[in-house]
């Protein structure tokens, strides 16, 4: 069954010169974890935004758990939980206050909700009385899932929840998602970071304004038939540049220790690769072919957008 | 482009914040144009620290110089010889791309015949032309993350603090913004760099990675690696941070 539905969504800004949503359509299923994936400015938080009922769409339809962004707006405020990309809960207020004033708004209490956000309230409750606005940016996050949480939503929409977070926080915040997504929460989480992608049952990648694809990350590799080969050497920078150079080369990116390099299918592409990379003084140069990952395809899906 | 000269020094620098040592004793030596990386999880002290060397907070006990200058007596020199870009604030949104360049050229001291071809040259090089009278508030953040940087270099610093630079861009302009920091080193410039992406620290010369307020390993990527038994910089800052003990 589909909780989230979206129909030709359309979103403009500036009387129509900027484009936030060119024309989106996708659903989500009951239960999924979903990601949409894409950089600042995508459009990811309008879409956010739209199906919280915060925003109204130039044009185009989309429902959450049945109900009409437009139509049932206030249906939809009391079911969903949202944890916008920017800290927006009561800095003056502390995490126990803020936490209380979140039950109390929806008409539960802490107590009523306490097991669905004990894990993570335990690792802040210490420091229960401490203002919002003093918190570190782990803590805040972590207050902020508790007061999405409170009511026990059936959906919840989290807006960039790891962006500045360090590889080990980003972790131990997917693995409380995995547990949420466990309870039957649908739960919709954007991200800037493409290697988050196999932790979501599928993705939507979105640029400018517009879904790239759709799929599961197993659907949306298997579609990429790039040529690829992964290349280093003693120098890296000097290859970078030679590489692109390379007659053959279609594009060539650094990825961490290597270098991916697209070629064309010309019988001699590759062949001839080893000696112009010699002939320009590399050495231990290494080429390997490879599957494309997930930044290579968005990449592409972007080159060929 | 690594040479013997040393831009920043420190020795057992140390930041306290009443009973909480922030920065706790670290030492250590960045080569004029190197590459630095300066890795840590949320909280290790890695922001304070930067601040320090930035000219903007005085340390509590420790030695440390910038550009041959002295962080305790010497900071508004530091702050002359430096340039410094963060994903937080880098332009005002409400000038224009020209304006910008213009206004930051001119705070680090460039003449305004200075200003004039520098900035023409800097929108031509970033093919801005057609943007350059537009605020900056309407460019996407990958622009502004270019521009930004750039803005940070025209006065042609010993050394460039980046904090976080590549934070929520495109995978594209994340890769054109290494191109970037990679010619800014072979024109001379120090370049000191924060990220959470590992793949970039695959891409600096040498990395310090920060554990509670205290540098736990340093080395360039291969060894690093090799040291931590593991094949990639993920895995070595995994090992590492997992060792923290205090929380953020």
């Amino acid at each position: 069954m589909a909780e989230v539905i979206i129909q030709n969504i359309t979103k403009t800004y500036e009387k129509g010169t900027v484009k936030a949503l060119d024309n989106v359509s996708f659903t989500v299923k009951s239960g999924e974890l979903f990601g949409l994936i894409g950089a600042d400015g995508a459009g990811k938080t309008s879409l956010f935004r739209i199906l919280t009922t915060l925003l109204i769409p130039d044009s185009g339809k989309a429902s959450v758990a049945g109900f009409d962004v437009i139509q049932d707006f206030k249906k939809i405020r009391e079911i969903v939980g949202y944890m916008p990309g920017k800290f927006s809960l009561y800095q003056d207020l502390s995490i126990e206050e803020n936490l209380n004033f979140f039950a109390t708004v929806f008409g539960t209490t802490v107590e009523e909700n306490y097991e669905l956000i004990r894990e993570i309230y335990v690792q802040i409750e210490p420091f229960k009385k401490r203002l919002a606005g003093q918190l570190s940016g782990g803590m805040k996050q972590k207050l902020a899932l508790c007061c999405a949480l409170i009511h026990e939503p059936k959906v919840l929409f989290l807006d960039e929840p790891t962006t500045g977070v360090d590889p080990v926080s980003r972790k131990e915040f997917w693995e409380m998602l995995g547990r949420l997504k466990e309870r039957g929460i649908t739960i919709m989480v954007s991200t800037p970071y493409m290697d988050e992608a196999k932790l979501c049952d599928r993705i939507a990648l979105i640029q400018n304004s517009k879904i790239l694809d759709i799929d599961t990350l197993e659907g949306i590799l298997s579609k990429n038939k790039q040529n690829l080969f992964a290349v280093n050497s003693d120098k890296m920078y000097q290859l970078l540049k030679d590489l692109r150079a390379y007659p053959n080369t279609i594009s060539c990116f650094a990825f961490g220790q290597k270098h991916h390099l697209q070629l064309n299918s010309g019988e001699n592409s590759l062949k001839s690769l080893l000696p112009y990379l010699k002939q320009k003084g590399h050495t231990n140069i290494s080429i390997k072919a490879i599957s494309p990952d997930i930044e290579d395809t968005f990449i592409k899906l972007m080159q060929d957008a | 482009m690594l040479s013997q000269e040393t831009v920043i020094t420190t020795h057992n620098l140390t930041k306290s914040f009443g009973d909480f040592t922030a920065v706790n004793a670290i030492t250590f030596e960045v080569k004029a144009g190197e590459i630095f990386g300066f890795l840590g999880a949320n909280g290790a002290g890695k922001t304070t620290a930067m601040r320090i060397l930035c000219g903007l907070l005085s340390p509590t006990s420790g030695e440390a110089t910038v550009a041959g200058f002295d962080v305790y007596k010497e900071n508004e020199s530091i702050k002359k010889h430096i340039g410094y870009m963060s994903q937080k604030f880098s332009l005002f949104e409400d000038l224009t791309v020209r304006e910008n360049i213009e206004f930051f050229g001119g705070i680090y001291g460039l003449s305004r015949k200075e200003l004039k071809e520098k900035g023409n040259d800097l929108i031509q090089r970033l093919g801005m032309g057609k943007e350059a009278e537009k605020l900056v508030g309407s460019l996407p953040l990958g622009w502004k993350q270019k521009i930004s940087f750039s803005t940070a270099i025209l006065h042609q610093p010993k050394i460039v603090f980046l904090d976080e630079p590549t934070g929520g861009v495109d995978p594209i302009t994340r890769r054109q913004f290494w191109d970037m920091i990679y010619e800014a080193t072979d024109s001379g410039i120090t370049v000191f760099v924060t990220t959470h992406y590992m793949d970039e620290a695959e891409y600096c010369n040498r990395v310090s990675i920060m554990v509670d307020g205290s540098i736990s390993a340093l080395d360039t990527p291969n060894n690093l690696k090799h040291q931590f038994d593991t094949d990639s910089m993920e895995g070595v800052f995994l090992k590492l941070a997992r060792q923290a003990k205090r929380g953020e």
